[in-house]
């Protein structure tokens, strides 16, 4: 159970003056289960990567496999592959269009075929885990919502479709410090209990460390690092600062205590996790 | 997918063309198209074909994006071809097969249409991809500029060109970008009776409706935040000027409409 991608290349704008080679050469596997981030500076690839996760793009070159359906083809089985997977785009709730909380919900589940009755449960459970409250909302206007709210909403749509992986472009973009942490524990919390995958693109490094247990790393259009996070600021730090990502401060703190002879543990992710390590280490309460 | 379209689109350059006034690039266009018009045999229809390529070899334009141009509305060419070989009237007739037929006089003409349009299509799509947008308003806010008297807003005109020009790769992008969301929803787009696919636009219209709306309250609060207020004593960055180009190009292409005219209507004045 994974999507495949080999050797794909992608051009946009063939043959005209525009022509721009955004993907070279990537070949990647996403399994069932993973939480995987993809990271890269603006313009590096990875939007035009994503998009062939579900077949949004066709490749130039190269197969794009889900649970080794060819998903380039047409017919009802490629189509089904495709729909394995979910994507929520850069500020998702400017695809808001019905009337209803519950309609706009209901859109992708529809499509996909469900019974009425399925969407009517998709939908609540898709509310739930996004913690919108379906007595209050379901029968609202989206559009009279807080941002915050509708990008929920929007997510909510997709993981309604109930999909084996979830693609998020910058989920977090434009949201409020609280939002963000909020939009992400309703992320966390939908891999935890239906152990799917997760795809995140991000620009920040903080993130990508917090919640993701591998790392690709972009640059120019081809997979650059691909592996655990920690291991790869370990070997690769300065080459990362060389293609515009940044080690997140936590790292370089720890490196540096650990220069001046603290001995810390590896994979230290977050602050709350530093401080913890710096007690134990020296035996403060 | 839309973004590949290319008809209107500026195609950034060093050229003679490019580096002509916006206001000779206009007028040349106009008298091209009234010139289109003045031609009736084959002669000078490959004069005004030459002229075009000229034109276009001048620009330096690659010439595969300046046929692509022609995409969006070759179907009309071809039909305008079609209508006029199967209706016209005449006397030799070439093919026939039960009530249609096609004649010597229908085909010619069908011929002449379809090439006037490719002419005249070609020839302003030279103009939109050596102009900038913003020089093209300027120079359509000039040449207005003598009808102001009659009550013609000649800068307000030209300010909502520049914004719809603006405007039009961006809605196209978002359009773009919210037919991929709602495909990976499940929407499909190309499918169904005429009624079922209106009904599929919807969730494609609304979020770029709402978009627009937003777009353009977020300009016209950035507008009045900078003291925008018309055209009124309004200076400029860059003053347009006429130099030798301008008037050689503008003497060319009006010996050219001249020249068509004498070649069609010279014998009746006894020339």
């Amino acid at each position: 159970m994974s999507i495949k991608l080999s050797h794909i290349y992608h051009t946009y704008s063939k043959a005209t003056p525009f022509e721009r080679l955004a993907l070279q050469d990537v070949s990647l596997e996403i399994k069932k289960g993973e939480i995987v981030a993809i990271i890269g500076h603006t313009g590096s690839g990875k939007s035009t990567l994503v998009q062939h996760l579900n077949g949004l793009l066709q490749p130039d070159k190269g197969t794009a496999t889900i649970d080794e359906v060819d998903i380039s083809a047409k017919g009802t089985q490629a189509k089904n592959a495709r729909q394995q997977v979910g994507m929520v785009f850069q500020y998702p709730e400017h695809q808001i269009f019905a009337e209803t909380v519950f309609e706009d919900i209901a859109f992708g589940p529809r499509n996909k075929g469900f019974s009425e009755e399925e969407v009517a449960k998709q939908v609540r459970e898709a509310m739930d885990f996004v913690g919108l409250d379906y007595d209050t909302f379901a029968q609202r206007s989206p559009f009279q919502l807080s941002g915050g709210q509708m990008r929920r909403v929007a997510i909510a749509g997709v993981v309604a479709m109930n999909p084996d992986y979830l693609v998020l472009d910058e989920p977090s973009a434009g949201l409020d410090p609280r939002s963000r942490n909020a939009v992400f524990r309703e992320i966390m919390a939908l891999h935890k209990s239906r152990g799917i995958a997760i795809v995140l693109v991000t620009h920040s490094m903080e993130e990508a460390v917090k919640y993701a247990n591998r790392l690709l790393v972009i640059n120019g259009g081809r997979v650059l690092f691909d592996g655990e996070p920690g291991l790869i600021f370990k070997e690769h730090g300065a080459e990362l600062v060389q293609v515009g990502v940044d080690v997140p401060q936590v790292y370089k703190l720890a490196d540096l205590l650990r220069q001046r002879g603290l001995k810390l543990p590896e994979g230290i992710k977050d602050e709350m996790a530093l401080v913890k390590a710096i007690k134990k280490v020296k035996g403060w309460k | 997918m839309l973004t590949e379209i290319t008809l209107g689109q500026y195609f950034p350059g060093n050229s003679l063309i490019h580096r002509l006034d916006p206001r000779t690039k206009i007028l040349a266009t106009i008298i091209y198209i009234i010139a289109i018009f003045f031609a009736d045999t084959s002669l000078s229809y490959g004069i005004l074909t030459a002229f075009a390529a000229g034109v276009i070899m001048i620009s330096r334009l690659p010439w595969l994006m300046v046929l692509k141009s022609l995409k969006p509305i070759w179907i009309i060419i071809f039909f305008t071809l079609l209508i006029h070989m199967f209706t016209a009237p005449g006397e030799h007739i070439i093919w026939t097969w039960k009530f249609l037929s096609v004649t010597q006089e229908g085909l010619d003409l069908g011929l002449k249409m379809a090439v006037r349009l490719v002419l005249l299509l070609l020839f302003s799509s030279v103009l939109t991809f050596t102009t900038s947008p913003i020089v093209l308003t300027d120079g359509i806010e000039h040449l207005l500029r003598p009808f102001k008297a009659l009550g013609v807003p000649a800068h307000e005109l030209a300010m909502m060109m520049t914004i719809a020009l603006r405007f039009i790769p961006t809605l196209l992008e978002e359009t773009d970008r919210i037919m991929k969301a709602q495909t990976a929803r499940g929407a499909d787009f190309a499918s169904g009776n005429l009624l079922q696919r209106m009904k599929n636009m919807l969730p494609l219209l609304v979020p770029l409706f709402i978009s627009a709306f937003r777009r353009a309250d977020e300009l016209a609060v950035a507008m009045e935040a900078r003291c925008y207020r018309g055209g009124e004593g309004r200076t400029r960055m860059h003053e347009l000027a006429y130099g030798i180009s301008d008037y050689t190009a503008l003497v060319l292409v009006l010996a050219l409409a001249v020249g068509l005219a004498v070649m069609r209507w010279g014998k009746l004045c006894g020339l």
